[in-house]
This record gives structure tokens, sequence and C-alpha cells, in this order.
């Protein structure tokens, strides 16, 4: 039987999600800044994702995750002055720059890393419940992804094998309604949810923008897969309020895929502004601790980003011995 | 030491390695029943759990092997047939050779995937080829060609103990031959070449599948007194540079011979290394026997005209020696 957050967890989903969001506004800007050597793709109005479905995960549980992976890294529990490092492409950057914001993981916390190749995550994540399933640890596997992925065969091939082997394994669409440039409408036929119906995988589908659905949805996916009861599929409906990559204007030269109105229409529905709403609700005290909140993400953003700018550049020799365990490409 | 075929050294290895590790499994399609017969038995030793029939779907079977590696196990994925290695090539290209690299060294991927290569038994284009090149091309892969029974087992279980994504490549009408294995215990170093036969004329460097018909030339070769190196390089990545160069350093010339493909075959790469490091060795041009740029056909007659042979092999060295043949 599902539950409903507690007030407690309901402010550490809200702080979750504002780290995630004021993280990202701040490599929004760096990138615009041209302080980011590579692109950034953000997660920016999906936080509640993310946020509501690894507030049930355990540290030795895994995650595969997207291109858009900063949200999943950081829900995760990844560290921020590491990740933000990545990005600079510095020495102390979580995957010592040879990386990047499109494969910041994390091995000792489960992240089995972002990931450029886009529905990539649904085989590494299939085998990593495998592997679970065999060390029979309680170990579970989330495997994100975007419903442009969902039109990848992999997942076909995926949900073949989760359904068949009853492996602890929650898949979680994304669907952000754009396929990098693509609206959903041109690319995918049919309800993507389905799709995992047709192997007998039980499924919610969920208003992806409120954290509290989200919660519930992965706490019954959760329970299910930890309990030994196979695979789950979750399609969290939300929207990607950024672009599919920083900068895409550029290249754009003038044309667009959506109208202003409708990003316009979905963030007057941001799930961050809509949790704050809820908490605010329980007076002065609630109020402060808000505050407390958006200080202390705002002071550690600063200071990630401070930790990178000071961070030494990336080492390129580290390519050679990186390439294989103990041996020499 | 005992007489064994090929794949019956392959079939030790693995009872011995999952033996000794609870943490190697396999898994791959129709392995339970073991029809390449390099899984015999293992399913009835070491279980479903350890030995697992999949699906048919390559894609996903290259991805699963990099999550349950990087999810702690020793995974061995079993291909079958190499060409099934195009049809698992994402996850190989861009997750396996990549993910240590990307992820700054985080990432250990204990993975050896067994495929078949070559042609020979009118399996047609779609189950003949020696589909390595593409795989030396990576960076982050090892690809191993063990040509004998005794190096079946020894880089094999090599393979299964290391720490990175390794392509253990069986020769494919190799499995019911015969070699001297040692019981128990045995590890071949990865990146060591093995010099077959000492000679002082020429260095014929024989990938795998290739070793068993260029020592047959290298044998005719010296009845009519041509004197040949012959080197199997047992791995192509990594690759043994060193004893090559220093054989063509004694004899000057050098053929290599490879089923697979000409172009961007591992012939052109060794070719290629040693005119760079080795040019002021040579004293002749060196000299490719591969299997020319074909897809392999199926009537046996044509397969027979497109793989190498001894006495293609020999008619190669003869040529780079100035000498006609004496028969």
């Amino acid at each position: 039987m599902t539950e409903s957050p507690s007030r407690d967890q309901l402010f550490a989903l809200y702080e979750r999600m504002l780290l995630i969001r004021r993280t990202e506004e701040r490599l929004r800007d760096e990138n615009k800044a041209g302080n980011l050597p590579g692109a950034v793709h953000l997660y920016i109005g999906e936080e509640a994702v993310a946020s509501g479905v690894c507030a049930h995960l355990r540290e030795s549980d895994m995650i595969t995750s997207t291109h858009r992976g900063h949200g999943h890294y950081l829900a995760k529990g990844g560290e921020l002055n590491a990740m933000m490092a990545e990005i600079y492409a510095k020495q102390t950057g979580i995957c010592r720059g040879m990386g990047g914001s499109m494969h910041v993981a994390d091995f000792s916390k489960g992240i089995l890393g972002a990931n450029g190749i886009v529905g990539a995550g649904f085989a590494i994540a299939t085998g990593a419940a495998y592997s679970a399933l065999l060390a029979r640890e309680g170990r579970i596997v989330v495997d994100f992804f975007g419903d442009g992925a969902s039109n990848q065969g992999t997942l076909m091939e995926c949900l073949n094998i989760a359904s068949l082997w009853r492996l602890p394994l929650v898949f979680v669409c994304e669907h952000n309604r754009f396929s990098e440039f693509s609206p959903a409408s041109t690319v995918t036929s049919g309800e993507i949810v389905d799709r995992a119906r047709a192997f007998k995988i039980p499924s919610h589908v969920v208003d992806g923008n409120d954290v509290v659905a989200v919660w519930r949805a992965a706490q019954d996916a959760v329970e299910r897969a930890r309990s030994g009861s196979g695979p789950t599929f979750i399609e969290a409906h939300t929207y990607r309020i950024q672009g599919h990559l920083e900068a895409e204007d550029l290249f754009l030269g003038g044309q667009y895929y959506r109208q202003a109105t409708e990003i316009e229409s979905w963030k007057s529905r941001c799930p961050i502004a809509t949790t704050r709403k809820q908490l605010e609700s329980g007076g002065a005290a609630d109020a402060a601790r808000l505050q407390e909140i958006e200080t202390r993400v705002m002071a550690q953003v600063e200071a990630a980003v401070g930790f990178a700018q000071a961070s030494e550049a990336a080492d390129p020799e580290l390519a050679f011995t990186l390439m294989f365990d103990g041996q020499t490409p | 030491m005992a007489r064994k075929r090929y794949i019956q050294a392959i079939n030790e290895a693995l009872f011995e390695e999952m033996e000794r590790d609870p943490k190697v499994i396999l898994f791959g399609e129709d392995v339970e029943l073991a029809i390449m017969g390099d899984c015999r038995g293992l399913t009835e030793r070491f279980g479903r759990d350890r030995i697992r029939n999949t699906p048919i779907c390559e894609q996903t079977l290259t991805g699963m092997a990099v999550g349950a590696s990087a999810a702690g196990h020793r995974v061995i994925l079993h291909l079958m047939f190499s060409n099934f290695i195009y049809t698992g090539m994402d996850a190989i290209g861009n997750q396996m050779a990549k993910m240590r690299l990307m992820s700054g060294g985080q990432a250990r991927l204990p993975i050896t995937v067994i495929a078949s290569y070559g042609g020979g038994g009118s399996n047609a284009a779609q189950h003949s080829d020696t589909a390595y090149p593409p795989l030396l091309n990576l960076g982050g892969i090892n690809v191993l060609t063990p040509a004998t029974p005794a190096d079946a087992k020894g880089l094999l279980k090599t393979a299964i103990r290391g720490n990175n994504p390794t392509f253990f490549m069986e020769a494919g009408g190799r499995g019911g031959e015969q070699g001297d294995v040692p019981e128990g215990e045995y590890l071949v170093p990865l990146g060591k070449a093995n010099i077959v036969r000492p000679g002082k004329d020429l260095t014929l460097v024989a990938i795998g599948s290739m070793l068993k018909p260029a020592l047959a030339a290298a044998k005719a070769l010296a009845s009519e007194g041509i004197d040949v190196e012959v080197i199997d390089p047992r791995t192509l990545v990594p690759f043994d540079s060193a004893t090559v160069l220093e054989s063509v350093r004694h004899t000057g010339r050098l053929v290599v011979c490879d089923e697979s493909r000409e172009r961007c075959s591992a012939a052109s790469e060794i070719a290629a290394m040693v005119a760079d490091q080795g040019f002021g060795f040579l004293e002749a041009p060196i000299k490719r026997v591969t299997v020319p740029n074909v897809c392999m056909p199926y009537a046996p007659n044509a397969e027979a005209r497109m793989i190498p042979n001894a006495d293609t092999i020999g008619h190669t060295c003869r040529a780079l020696l100035g000498r006609e043949a004496t028969v």
C-alpha cells in the first residue's frame, strides 16, 4: 500500500529539487558566458522525477542515466563539487575531466553514468539488475530514459528480459515531449507505457511535475523490485523547459520547433513552485525553513563553482592510463 | 599434459575459472545446450543462475555485459559467431570500449566475449567473417586470437581473471584439432607472442586460424631450403611488437597471414607497424596474405579460393625471396 511522503520528507524532496534547479540555472548562465567547454543538456522543469524516484533508493542501489543527467546524479547523492568540476573539465572532476557533462558518474554511489547514447541505459541497467538478482543483496536498479529513447529497439529487448527474468529493475520514462528537436507527436506512436504492458510489466502513468505523485509511484515500484516481484514501468509526464542543449539558438538560426506559449504554460506548472506552495501553508516556521533551504542551496552552488574554477585543468596524459586497467593502450 | 581438442581446452578453462570464482557468470544464446561445444556440462555443474540462455538480442547482450560487470560480476558473453559483433556493436564501441576512460577510471569491466570466426564451413557470408579488425580500432578492447588448444586454455583463463573488456576469438575451423594442454593452472600472458618455428630467411606472422597453414607452408619451404620463422602473436591487443620487430631485424622479410579481409586487416596494422618502426631492417616489401576484399561465398570451391592456405602462403614467401616453386 502506498503512502504519501511525510512533511519532513517533502522538505527533503523540495531541497533536492531546488539543488538541481539552482545548479542548472548556474550552468545555463555559465554556458551563456562561454565558461564551459562542452554542451550542457539541462533538466530544468523535470526535477520532480529524479528526486521523487531516488528518494526511495539506497546508496548501494544503482541507476543509469541519460545525456540530461545532472539531476539524476544529484538526486542519487552524487557530490556537487565533483560534478561541477567535471563540467568545467578539471582534474578534480568526478571523471577527472575525461567525461564531461554527458558522462557524469559516481560508481561508488551506484551512479553508473550519464550517457551520450540515447537509450544505452536500457541494456546496462538490465545487466546490472541481473547482477543484482544473482547477488541477492537487496540491491535494485533504476533506468532513467526519455520518450525519445523509447523508440530505440533495445527498449523492447530489455522489457522482454526484465519481465522474463523478474529483474529488480524500475524503468522510468521521463516523457518531456521532445526527441532532441522533434516533438513527440511527430516521432512516437501510441502510448509509451503500452510497450511495457505488452510484456506484462505493471506500470504507473504519473504527472511528472508532481513530486508526490512520482514519489508514490516509485515507492510501489521500488518495493516490488526489492521484494523480488520484478520490474515496474513508470511513465512520468513532464516538460523540457530548456532547449535540447544550451545555446541551440545559435544553430537553429531563427527556426523554432515549439511555441513560446507552450513553454510558458509549462513554466506555470513548475514542480518546485508547486511544492513550495504546499510547504508554505504551514505558517511562519515553514516559511523560515524554506528560506534556510534556499540559502543553503545557493551557498552549495556558489561553493561548487568556486571549487571548479579554482581546480587544475584536466591532465591530458591521463587518457593513456585510463583506457585499460593496468595496461597501456 | 594431455592431448585435447581446442574446444575441450576452452571448456576446461571455463570450468576451472567458474569453479575458482563464484562471481564468474556466462550468458548468451543457447549456451545451456552448448551447441558450440565449448559450454558443455556447465549448466549441470553451475546451474541456471550462472549459465543462462538469453533471447536473441545482441544489442542488449553486449550492453548487459557492461551493466553486469559494472555491478560486480565477471561476465563471459558468448556471442556464437563473430558476425554478431556487428549486431551488438553499439554497446561494444560506445560503452565497453569507452566507459573506463569516460568515468575517469571508475569503471572496471571484467568482460570476456567469446566469438567464433572464419570460413571453411559453407556457412556463407553472414557466419564466416573474421570480425576482429573493427575491434582493434576501438581502443579499449583486448583481442585474443588463440591458435592452439594450449593457448586457448591459457589465454581464456587470463582473460576471465582480467579487468578489461576482452574478446576471445575462437578459430572457427579449429574446434576439432588436437594439441597438448597443460593440466590445471595454466595462464598465458596477454601481449606475448610465440615464436612457433625459428628461422632465418623470412618472418611469417600467422594470426589464429592461419597458424596451421603457415606451419605447413614453412615445412614445405624448408624442403626447398627456405628457413621461415613462424610467429604466432597470440593477442592482437595488446600486441607484441618487440618480438616481431626483432625477428624482422634478423630475417629482413615479413609476410603476415590473417583470415580477415585485406583492407584494414590486422595484417595491415602489423605491416604498418613494421614499416614504421622497422623500415631499416627490411630487404623486401612487406606482404599480406589475407582474404580478398570480398564477402565469403557459400560454394566450397569459391570459399577455398578466398581463404589463405599453405599453397598461397608458400607462394607469397617464395616470391618475396625471388624463388620459384621447385615442384
